[in-house]
């Protein structure tokens, strides 16, 4: 399942959170998915989140990476069978095998990230506001870009990354109406999550044509993107976990998708008194569920004026001023 | 000293048990390194393949699929064809399972839509093999290398095929819409609650029959009929077949069309039987494994049902592994299993030369005394 790739937050916010936990009447636990959970990405955010939840309440999670189609079930089966009170699913391919499930458990609890379209009465599911994350990001590019033009590099070609390219190019265009965004998708089969090369050739080409700063979502491919930028001396933008590491001062931000907060969210919530709210929730800017990366490896590159104009972006999203346009919801994107 | 001088009970019982010990020795020995006792782990990996609520379902589950992959590989090894395309024929017997389903899943009731998409299955996998058989037996392109190629095209052909015209309509996951109901295989706790026995819920289905009549249909087919007899006598020897009047092509063509169909039905278990839905990477592996599946179990089906339900047991039994000790990694259970498979597989003859020379040597004592 190399899509799941695509998606990920790497780092643990500093944030310590004192919550009392009733621990004994609650047993979490995680199943990670093919990608495994040190995956460097989607996976290892998750596990970044549970950490911090092990580190704070000291109650132990079960674990499960699963190795197989049949194993998901299986596993979450096994998992309530032992008496987990609350499981947490990793990623849209566990979305059948956690409703099959949930239905047979009906008194335990279930969380799953990055689906939202499962009706039961027991799962708390999660989704991401992807499209506020790549606007912040877009109005960082427009400012960072000198010539005006700027990239973007997708994975796989589906609705879900031109979810994130309609997100980048509103930022872009509301930054700097005359700027320009060249787009490519890396292609249409799940090996375009892991193309370096291919992924390096579409950042060369749009740099050739001009191009300054290149956003990828595009799981292993973004990294021939981020090595193509930072050889030929322009800037990237990384995209779920914080990526500015990978080439300290070629990378202008990250867009951070925080899966870490969902998963230490599910076990905080349900380590604490009171009932486990089930149902979808959807994490935006608002939430903390995406945000932009700033580190010691892009603080140079992030000049006052980006800074202030991305963070002013980001209050907007929050407030409800500015309203990113969903793919989704059309299906196409308003600008281009 | 070699192994033909061995009588038949130390080479089919007592070679593959001395390989089986050595494995689980050289895996204790990595289990104690981690810092867990190896004889807990055995008995959770024993109890977790057949104890457990539900594992012996999950065991047999797995047996199924390596039981089709075995006897596909064994069927072309009678034929001293080298089958290692097992894994893309099954994946293309998935791919007819699934074709025929998603075409007449709404039209047919049950019992003629899954014997449709059981024959899909085969037929797919049966042309998959036929393909590199034909070369090999008219163009002499060899057998090992086109089969193996053709793991590849199938592989592409399926993630191409499901992240394009195949794909459920409305998501980003590259698999097809679930099957009707009509589709899907019987599972066996269902069929055991219909007869009053509770049973717990897992993927096994009635596909664990059909594998088993394969098995009988494969001895009665090589051992029984004038076709299984030709195809051993090509094995034997493809000049003397050819000079006894034997069509060498048609025999060869033939023998690898049964070979893929065998490793297509898989695809009854591991498609219809339990995701009921067309997924990447279902065939797991399991296409590769039947190689030392059969070798095992010496291509005849009896042993390869046994290699089968080791095998099966092994995957079960390090999945409940994994489960129980936070320090075992599926990691290490790839190290156990890969293991077995070296020491049953790849070094089969291994500890042939010393059993021989121990018999050698009771055997001249019973002579002397």
């Amino acid at each position: 399942m190399k899509l799941l790739k695509l998606a990920a937050a790497a780092i643990v916010s500093a944030a310590a959170a004192t919550t009392a936990f009733a621990a004994g009447h609650v047993k979490p636990a995680v199943i990670y998915d093919m990608g495994g959970k040190f995956d460097k990405s989607f996976n290892e955010g998750v596990y970044n989140g549970v950490k911090k939840f092990v580190d704070e309440s000291g109650i132990e999670v079960m674990e499960f990476e699963v190795t197989s189609e049949t194993q998901r079930e299986q596993a979450m089966r096994r998992f309530a069978e032992r008496g987990a009170t609350i499981i947490l699913g990793v990623g849209f391919a566990q979305a059948d095998a956690i409703a099959k499930v949930a239905a047979e458990f009906p008194d335990t609890k279930f969380s799953i990230i990055d689906v939202t379209w499962l009706d039961a009465p027991n799962i708390r599911q999660y989704g991401f506001k992807e499209h506020e994350g790549s606007y912040m990001v877009g109005v960082a590019a427009a400012l960072a870009s000198k010539t005006g033009k700027v990239g973007f590099v997708g994975g796989m070609d589906i609705p879900l990354i031109r979810h994130f390219a309609c997100g980048y190019v509103q930022g872009v265009k509301a930054t700097n109406p005359n700027a320009e965004v060249y787009q490519n998708m890396t292609g249409s089969t799940p090996s375009a999550w892991n193309d370096p090369a291919k992924g390096a050739e579409l950042a060369q080409s749009q740099i050739d044509r001009g191009a300054d700063v290149v956003y990828h979502a595009a799981g292993g491919t973004g990294v021939g993107v981020i090595r193509a930028a930072a050889d030929a001396g322009k800037l990237a933008i990384g995209v779920d976990s914080n990526q500015n590491g990978m080439a300290p001062g070629s990378v202008l931000t990250s867009m951070l998708k925080r899966v870490d907060v969902a998963a230490y969210e599910t076990f905080t919530d349900a380590a604490a008194d009171g009932g486990f709210e089930t149902g979808v929730r959807v994490l935006g800017a608002a939430e903390g569920g995406v945000d932009w990366a700033q580190d010691e490896n892009n603080a140079e590159l992030v000049s006052a004026e980006i800074k202030a104009a991305v963070e002013a972006a980001k209050a907007g999203i929050i407030s409800g001023e500015i309203k990113v346009a969903e793919y989704y919801a059309t299906e196409s994107c308003p600008v281009q | 000293m070699n192994a033909q001088n061995l009588p038949r009970w130390a080479d089919i019982g007592l070679l593959p048990v001395l390989n089986i010990l050595a494995a689980l020795v050289v895996s204790g020995l990595i289990i104690a390194l981690i810092g867990e006792d190896p004889f807990r782990a055995m008995g959770v990996m024993i109890k977790g393949a057949f104890v457990y609520k539900g594992a012996l379902g999950y065991t047999l589950y797995y047996t199924t699929n390596f039981i089709f992959t075995g006897l596909a590989v064994a069927v072309a090894f009678h034929c001293a064809m080298f089958n290692i395309g097992g894994e893309g024929q099954a994946y293309m017997g998935g791919l007819g399972a699934g074709c025929a389903v998603l075409l007449a899943d709404a039209i047919l009731p049950g019992f003629l839509m899954i014997p449709f998409a059981v024959v899909f299955a085969s037929l797919f996998g049966a042309v998959w093999a036929l393909i590199p058989g034909w070369l090999q037996a008219v163009r002499g392109s060899h057998i090992v290398i086109t089969t193996i190629m053709f793991n590849f095209i199938a592989s592409t052909l399926i993630v191409a095929l499901l992240a394009g015209p195949m794909m459920r309509d409305g998501q980003g996951a590259p698999e097809t819409r679930p099957f009707a109901e009509s589709a899907q295989m019987p599972y066996m706790h269902d069929l055991m609650a219909w007869f009053g026995i509770e049973a717990a819920r897992t993927p096994l289905n009635i596909s664990l029959f059909l594998a088993l009549a394969a098995a009988v249909l494969v001895w009665f087919i090589i051992w029984r009929t004038r076709f299984g007899y030709a195809v051993r006598a090509m094995g034997f020897s493809p000049g003397a077949a050819e000079y006894a009047g034997m069509n060498s092509t048609r025999i060869i063509v033939l023998a690898m069309a049964l070979s893929g169909a065998l490793a297509g039905l898989m695809a009854s278990n591991a498609v219809l039987g339990e995701p009921h839905k067309l997924v990447l990477n279902f065939t797991g592996g399991y296409g590769f494994t039947g190689i030392a599946v059969a070798l095992m179990g010496r291509n005849h089906p009896i042993g390869i049902v046994l290699a089968a339900l080791l095998f099966g047991a092994l995957t079960q039994g390090g999945t409940e592994l994994d489960f129980e000790f936070q320090t075992i990694t599926r990691e290490t259970v790839l190290v156990v299993q890969g293991l077995i498979i070296l020491f049953s597989g790849a070094l089969y003859y291994l500890f042939a030369p010393w059993v021989a020379r121990v018999l050698n040597l009771t055997a001249k004592k019973e002579a002397a005394t």
